[in-house]
């Protein structure tokens, strides 16, 4: 079917589960690979700056992140406080496998410094449709708005 | 959010808050991931060593700062895992190089100590007395002791993040969950090294490169070495547990015969059908070496050994190496180890002969990441795989890997030496 600029646009709205609660919307950005986010990510800029990451150069600033999973590191929650501090941080992520290190980093900056990255999972087939979607609405409990 | 079952009358007082701002933030951090983890409940700790001291970004000076000044304190005895920086040695990492780094690192390490925790600053705080017993549930982040505490120890605990380790620690308990768990703690692959000769299987080197090589193959799954021997040291397990828990992501593995949940084949595995060994054999603990030797052999500005941090009998063998020779004027030779262990060390004598024959004790800290402690660089030699993993990425230097007896001979001589007794019983 051909849109039209009087057509609404097309939307869905998905649940998921909440790991760290908040707003966020932007565009989302699928990780092609898991991302250690302390080594491989740059806290001071939001980029991805791991060589060997197939979207290295990449800024997560601003966006919604999909990713399946992050490749595990103890210091991830202060990586992730530290770039939402910073406000260099992704505006929210989703992942498939629960991540306590991604949601315990997300929860501390909300309360250290009243910012909001929000932090949620969904099953695959959801998180299909999120990837191809043109832009996210993530809401405080956890639907997801989904404009195609 | 909803309450986890199982909090008792304490609990539930420092979720609303009756014990202070920081306590119910510690609660509830606590419930966010049991929930997320997916504990049916809480599980009271004995002993929680903190990794959230070492400096990652203002976010971690605010955190601690923000828990002092909202009324904080530790439930159980906590330690503290190595700071960025040296508190008893501020040249080593001048603040110059990196201001922002060094002066928040050296914060961060007053606000832990000012919160009570015990400030051990190592790595190996295994190594210290008091230490937990086997089944005890406790805390830990640091990777090395995440991995000696669960396999050799045979205490329990998780690779715990930065915050989630100070939230435990602050409430005395843990989401009960992975390997607090028994069913979690079985073994999930096999590596059989009864053919590597028992000669090579008693030397330092063989741990190291064992470690390394398991680690790649291992990931995050629970490994089982069969053929250790039975007198294998301690600092012998604390390299396999460093060296997989860097290469891999370790967090417990089992000897047969040797760690205290592996008495035989069949308790590894908890009674499941052990799978196929891998066989380890000559050929992949020379593929490690290499691995871990980003540069070829020759003139050295530098050994470092103590990674994670020297032993006591590890000074033993080093005093006993060096055999009152000074090390080559110019090359720097850096050992990491604790206050402790150093002032043990220095009752011997040995550190006054140490630092008589060149060397430099680090404590508190240790050499392997960025900032370079005094501006380090070139061709660097080590024993340790973790450092030999982590340095050429951190660094920007070219490691060489050898055997301590190798580190030793090399630092006298200024230029990488090799032990032609080394590899010859390799079957």
């Amino acid at each position: 079917m051909a849109r039209s600029e009087s057509m609404e646009t097309c939307g869905v709205k998905i649940t998921s589960r909440v790991l760290s609660p908040g707003t966020a919307a932007g565009p989302p950005l699928v990780l092609l690979e898991p991302l250690s986010f302390w080594g491989a990510y740059d806290p001071a800029t939001g980029t991805i700056i791991d060589t060997h990451h197939p979207q290295c150069g990449a800024s997560l600033t601003g966006s919604i992140v999909l990713m399946p999973e992050t490749r595990g590191s103890g210091s991830t929650p202060g990586a992730i406080a530290e770039s939402i501090r910073r406000k260099t941080a992704p505006s929210g992520i989703v992942l498939l496998k629960p991540d306590v290190n991604v949601a315990i980093g997300s929860f501390i900056a909300a309360t250290l410094y009243g910012l909001r990255c929000p932090v949620v999972s969904v099953c695959p087939s959801d998180y299909e449709r999120l990837a191809a979607a043109s832009h996210l609405s993530i809401f405080e409990d956890g639907s997801i708005e989904v404009r195609l | 959010m909803s309450t986890a079952p199982g909090l008792d009358e304490i609990d539930r007082a420092r979720l609303a808050g009756k014990q202070g701002r920081a306590m119910q933030f510690a609660m509830e951090t606590l419930l966010r991931a049991a929930q997320i983890m997916g504990a049916a409940r809480l599980v009271p700790i004995t002993f929680a060593h903190l990794d959230a001291c070492f400096y990652a970004g203002q976010a971690h000076v605010d955190f601690a700062q923000h828990l002092l000044d909202n009324g904080a304190s530790f439930s159980v005895p906590t330690w503290t895992n190595v700071g960025l920086v040296s508190l008893a040695d501020e040249t080593l990492r001048p603040e110059n190089e990196a201001p922002q780094a060094v002066s928040g690192a050296r914060r961060l390490m007053q606000l832990y100590a000012k919160l009570g925790a015990k400030p051990v600053w190592t790595c190996a705080p295994y190594q210290l007395p008091n230490r937990p017993r086997l089944g005890d549930h406790i805390v830990a982040g640091e990777s090395n002791a995440v991995a000696f505490y669960n396999a050799v120890i045979g205490a329990r605990t998780n690779k715990y993040g930065d915050y989630l380790d100070v939230a435990c620690a602050m409430i005395g308990k843990a989401p009960f969950a992975g390997l607090h768990l028994d069913e979690a703690r079985a073994g999930e692959m096999l590596f059989d090294v009864t053919s590597i000769s028992p000669e090579l299987r008693r030397q330092d080197i063989f741990y190291q490169l064992l470690g390394h090589h398991v680690g790649r193959r291992a990931g995050q799954r629970i490994p089982v070495v069969l053929g250790l021997l039975g007198d294998a040291s301690e600092d012998n397990l604390k390299a396999v547990s460093a060296a997989a828990a860097a290469s891999g992501g370790v967090e417990l593995w089992h000897a047969v015969g040797r760690t205290p949940e592996a008495a035989d084949l069949e308790r590894a595995f908890r009674g499941r059908v052990p799978p196929t060994a891998f066989k380890v054999t000559k050929n992949d603990l020379i593929n490690a070496h290499h691995e871990l030797s980003s540069a070829r052999d020759g003139p050295l500005a530098m050994v470092a050994l103590g990674t994670p941090h020297f032993s006591f009998t590890e000074f033993a063998q080093l005093i006993s190496l060096l055999a009152g020779r000074r090390i080559k004027p110019g090359l720097k030779l850096y050992i990491s180890t604790s206050r402790f262990v150093r002032d043990l060390a220095a009752s011997r004598g040995w550190i006054e002969s140490l630092v008589g024959a060149g060397a430099t004790i680090v404590v508190d800290t240790c050499t392997y990441y960025s900032p370079a402690v005094r501006g380090m660089s070139g061709r660097v030699m080590t024993n340790a795989a973790k450092w030999a993993y982590y340095a050429p990425g951190m660094l920007g230097v070219e490691v060489v890997f050898g055997s301590l007896k190798e580190c030793v001979e090399s630092a006298v001589l200024g230029d990488v030496w090799r032990d032609p007794n080394l590899w010859k019983h390799v079957a």
